[in-house]
Parts: C-alpha cells; sequence; structure tokens
C-alpha cells in the first residue's frame, strides 16, 4: 500500500469525513482519506435535506457548481389515521431567496461532488478500501489504520473517524460501544421518478422549488417513528423509519410499513405512476446528548453519526456532521500549528469546540426528549394522531349533531384514551423535554 | 402474507446495484441448533429479508442482497449469534442514489 506517513487518516466519506478531510486539506495537512465504496457516496444514504449555512462555512460559492435538486419553501407535518391527515403546513415565498436556506440533495451525487472538492484541496482519497482494524501502540495511542489493500498498513499523526453510524473501529478498539437497538431507528427508502412537471403540479411547485412532508401517527404501528417525502428535481424520496428495538418488540417488517405508508390516500396520490429505482435502508441515531460516546483519545477522534451526533426532534444529521467534522480538523489542526502531540489531552479541544456550537448546545436541550417519546411512543405516535383525526373529522363533518354535543364528545374521546392526569402528564413532560 | 412480501422486497433489492464477492459473505450466523430469541427477529426485521429459517429450524443468511444498514448488528452482534463486517473495498451494495 502506501509507505509514507501522514499528518492525519480520515476514515470514512460521508459528510463528517469529507469536512473534516476538506479542512484538514485546506489547512495544508498531509491528509489520506479512506472509502469503502467505489467513490464516496456509493455507500451513504439520507433523506435527504442539505443545509447552507454549515457547508457555506467549508465552501463559500457551492451554490455554483454543487448538484443540488430543489430549494425547500413549504414544510407539511402530517399527523395520520388510517384514512386522514390532519396537517401543519407552512409555506414561504421568502425562502425564495437568494441563497436558499435548505435544499433536497440525492447524496451519491452530492458527495461525489464533495469528495471532488476534497481531492483539489489536495487530500489523497483512496476508495474501494475498507479499513479493517485501528493500529494501537502497546499504551492504547492510535497510530495508524489496518485496510484490505495488500500490506495495508498505513501511518498518522491523528486518525478521524467518520465511518458513520454502523462504524466498525472505534467499538472493535474498545473506544466506544455499539448502540443499543433502541438508541437506533432504521429507516427504509425508495426513489420514486416522475416527469418534472407531474411532480411540480402534485405539490404545487414551480422551477427549483421544492416541498417536505414529515407524517407520523397509524403508519409506525404505535412505534416509535416518523414518514418522510422529500421532492427532488424529478423524483420523490419516500421513506419510513422507527426504532429497531420497537421493531424487534412488534414484529413488524420495514418493508410492511413502506409499503402500507406508500398505500395510505393522502401518499398514494402524490406516488401514482411513478418509476421506483431504489430502495435503500439505514440506522439513524436516535440516542441524542446522552448518547453520545467520548469523542477523543489519544491519536483519535470521532465524528458525525458515528459519535451519535443527530437531532432527531428537528431531523438534522448532516449539518452536525459536517459541522463535528470541520470542528475537529480545525482543532487537529491549532495542535499540529503548536507542534504539540496528538494526545487525548490536547485533542480535548475537539470537545470544546463542538460544546461551544450549535452541535451540543442543541442537543443538549433535547437531551430528555428521546426517552419520553421513545417510552411514551404509543401515546404519542399512535393515541394523538387518532384522537385528532377524530376530533377533525367530527369538526367538519355537518350532520345534525349540535356543536356543542360534539365538543363534549371530542373531550370524552380524549379523556378516555388517556385521562386527564394522563393528557396534563403528557403536556408537562413534553414541554419540560422541549424547553 | 409472507410469500407476498417476501416477493416484495426481492422486486426492490432488484433496482439495486450490486458487486457480489462471491464465496465471501462479509455476515455469517454462528452454528446453533436452536435460534436465539434476536436470531428469529431478524426474520421480519432485516430489510433486505437477507435472513431465512431453513427446513431443520436454523436461521441461515444469504448477504448478496444486504444494503449494509447494520440494523442485524446492533441486534444479533452483541448475543454472539453473528459476526459482523464490511464487505471488502468496493463490494457490496452500490447506491445510484443513496
Amino acid at each position: 500500500m502506501i509507505e509514507e506517513r501522514f499528518d492525519a487518516i480520515v476514515v470514512g466519506a460521508g459528510m463528517a469525513g469529507n469536512a473534516a478531510a476538506l479542512t484538514l486539506a485546506q489547512r495544508g495537512l498531509k491528509v489520506l482519506q479512506l472509502e469503502r465504496g467505489e467513490y464516496s457516496g456509493s455507500k451513504n444514504v439520507q433523506g435527504a435535506i442539505l443545509y447552507a449555512d454549515m457547508l457555506e462555512k467549508l465552501i463559500p460559492d457551492f451554490r455554483e457548481d454543487a448538484p443540488l435538486e430543489r430549494h425547500l419553501i413549504e414544510q407539511r407535518f402530517w399527523m395520520m389515521d388510517d384514512n386522514s391527515h390532519t396537517g401543519l403546513h407552512y409555506r414561504s415565498d421568502d425562502f425564495n431567496e437568494e441563497k436558499p436556506n435548505r435544499y433536497t440533495i440525492i447524496r451519491a451525487q452530492f458527495d461525489k461532488w464533495f469528495s471532488k472538492k476534497v481531492q483539489e484541496a489536495g487530500a489523497v482519497v483512496l476508495c474501494e478500501t475498507t479499513v479493517t482494524e485501528l493500529l494501537q501502540d502497546a499504551r492504547g495511542k492510535v497510530i495508524g489504520v489496518r485496510t484490505d489493500r495488500k500490506n495495508g498498513k498505513v501511518g498518522a499523526d491523528v486518525v478521524v473517524l467518520a465511518e458513520g453510524v454502523s462504524g466498525l473501529l472505534g467499538t472493535r478498539a474498545g473506544l466506544r460501544s455499539r448502540p443499543d437497538p433502541n438508541k437506533v431507528a432504521l429507516a427504509v427508502k425508495e426513489m420514486h421518478f416522475l416527469p418534472q412537471e407531474t411532480l411540480e403540479a402534485r405539490f404545487n411547485l414551480k422551477g427549483d422549488e421544492g416541498a417536505v412532508i414529515e407524517a407520523v401517527g397509524t403508519i409506525s404501528e404505535g412505534m416509535t417513528g416518523m414518514g418522510f417525502i422529500y421532492t427532488n428535481r424529478e423524483s420523490i424520496s419516500l421513506g419510513i423509519g422507527c426504532l429497531v428495538s420497537d421493531f424487534e418488540r412488534t414484529g413488524q417488517t420495514p418493508y410492511g410499513l413502506l409499503e402500507k405508508f406508500k398505500s395510505h390516500p393522502s401518499v398514494r396520490a402524490l406516488i401514482e405512476g411513478s418509476e421506483v429505482k431504489e430502495y435503500a435502508a439505514h440506522l439513524i441515531p436516535e440516542g441524542g446528548y446522552k448518547a453520545i460516546p467520548q469523542l477523543f483519545g489519544d491519536g483519535w477522534v470521532v465524528v458525525g453519526d458515528a459519535a451519535q451526533l443527530n437531532n432527531a426532534v428537528h431531523r438534522e444529521g448532516s449539518n452536525l456532521a459536517m459541522t463535528s467534522g470541520r470542528l475537529a480538523a480545525e482543532a487537529i489542526f491549532q495542535i499540529k500549528s503548536r507542534r504539540d502531540p496528538m494526545t487525548k489531552e490536547n485533542l480535548a479541544l475537539y470537545r470544546k469546540m463542538l460544546e461551544d456550537s450549535f452541535v451540543m448546545k442543541d442537543l443538549k436541550k433535547y437531551r430528555d426528549m428521546p426517552d419520553l417519546l421513545h417510552i411514551r411512543a404509543q401515546n404519542f405516535f399512535l393515541t394523538y394522531p387518532q384522537l385528532v383525526s377524530k376530533a377533525m373529522k367530527d369538526f367538519v363533518r355537518v350532520d345534525g349533531v349540535t356543536k356543542a354535543e360534539k365538543e363534549k364528545a371530542t373531550l370524552r374521546s380524549f379523556l378516555a384514551a388517556r385521562s386527564l392526569k394522563g393528557i396534563i402528564g403528557d403536556a408537562f413532560n413534553f414541554a419540560r423535554a422541549w424547553r | 402474507m409472507a410469500t407476498q412480501a417476501a416477493t416484495r422486497v426481492e422486486d426492490k433489492l432488484y433496482l439495486n446495484r450490486y458487486l457480489v464477492d462471491a464465496g465471501r459473505a462479509h455476515i455469517k450466523v454462528r452454528p446453533h441448533t436452536t435460534p436465539s430469541p434476536q436470531l428469529l427477529s431478524l426474520l421480519k426485521l432485516c430489510p433486505a429479508r437477507c435472513y431465512e429459517m431453513n427446513s431443520a429450524g436454523q436461521v441461515e443468511i444469504a448477504t448478496d442482497g444486504c444494503v449494509e444498514c447494520g440494523t442485524c448488528r446492533v441486534v444479533a452482534e452483541p448475543t454472539g449469534d453473528i459476526e459482523w463486517n464490511y464487505p471488502r473495498g468496493g463490494y457490496g451494495v452500490l447506491f445510484k442514489f443513496g
């Protein structure tokens, strides 16, 4: 393999790995990035929404040549029962701005572009190379990696673990534990292709405008989960995800859930006549702040999904990944500039920088949310959506029943399902976890 | 119902691109006589339906259609039921869109 030594090795070429490799190379460090896929993106799966602000910090003029699908002008949130949805719908022409804030992207294409920027900045990017082991010295300091290539050992001062949610290296080396089934969601997704005009008509879009639908309710069969529909230029990314431990408990199948979501009357009309071109599955870190592992040690740091950095409440992950990759790289650059060694003590700077950023502040804000939503899944993902659907139906149906009687019936249905104490408790706990 | 679901998953996987590393399965099931609850749960949990039960009641895996999500790893690696690795560099699922 490669005989030479590197300042840094980045394992993985997703959002976090590319952000780290790019930043390190831009600062003049000698970087090797290793990716097991055919190219950066060929193993990566996401919805996907790109957040401009975090990418601008890496590539300010990214809009000039990045493969972007649509900028988002509309967000819909659906609470579903079997035949209906009650929606919250936000659409604003303000999002038709010169530099839009959020875009849909297709990861395989976007990551390939991102990787080209990494290479142009001077990093050595080696694809089709699986890292099999971290090399450690007698005191446990990480000194390089072993790959599945011939003579596959490479040395470096520091290894950036951007190996994704299922990363093996860190857990095998005892640097962090494997995620528990109740701390990760399994999401399955399909790519539905439609003629551009059809898609735009169905979602009321023009030009590059895009819309997002996120849905909870009976579609997840009482599990903690969410369905999503994202508009790309001429395709729709459609999927559903639930906690792995919930799938285990209920015996539901992920593809069964996906088919059910697709056949819901509110969804079916949107994808009718589409051509499906890919089926993917991926794990999503859902444990939040309390699930964040040790982030640094002698000769290593961990970034992105591998570090469980995902904001489940806001469905933000790629921006946390990019930011953690960039900050890890900046910390490494600062240590290197001082000619200090890549010790645990020095690399603590990365954690400090992450804590000062939105990444840790946002995750900390919602630290109690995963426990609340996971333990009370039935209430939040099944009972309330059903109650709301029923209440809405009664509210709009004109059938001779007096309004006072309807209101009483609605109130009674809520009390029967959750009791007054239960409702107040749910509201209180939710408010406290949100705060 | 089960066969119907199986057909549907195969149809889905048929859409994907793979480079199969013939003879080198990246996930292995530990030989067993009676499967553990964790191993049994994979029959339904695996989104690519890679796990099947054979006529003798043991769980087997065919990794050709694996989408490398890692779900079976978080469920059945802790119990020692499976040995989980990534495919060799360049092999496995090759997402066109991701």
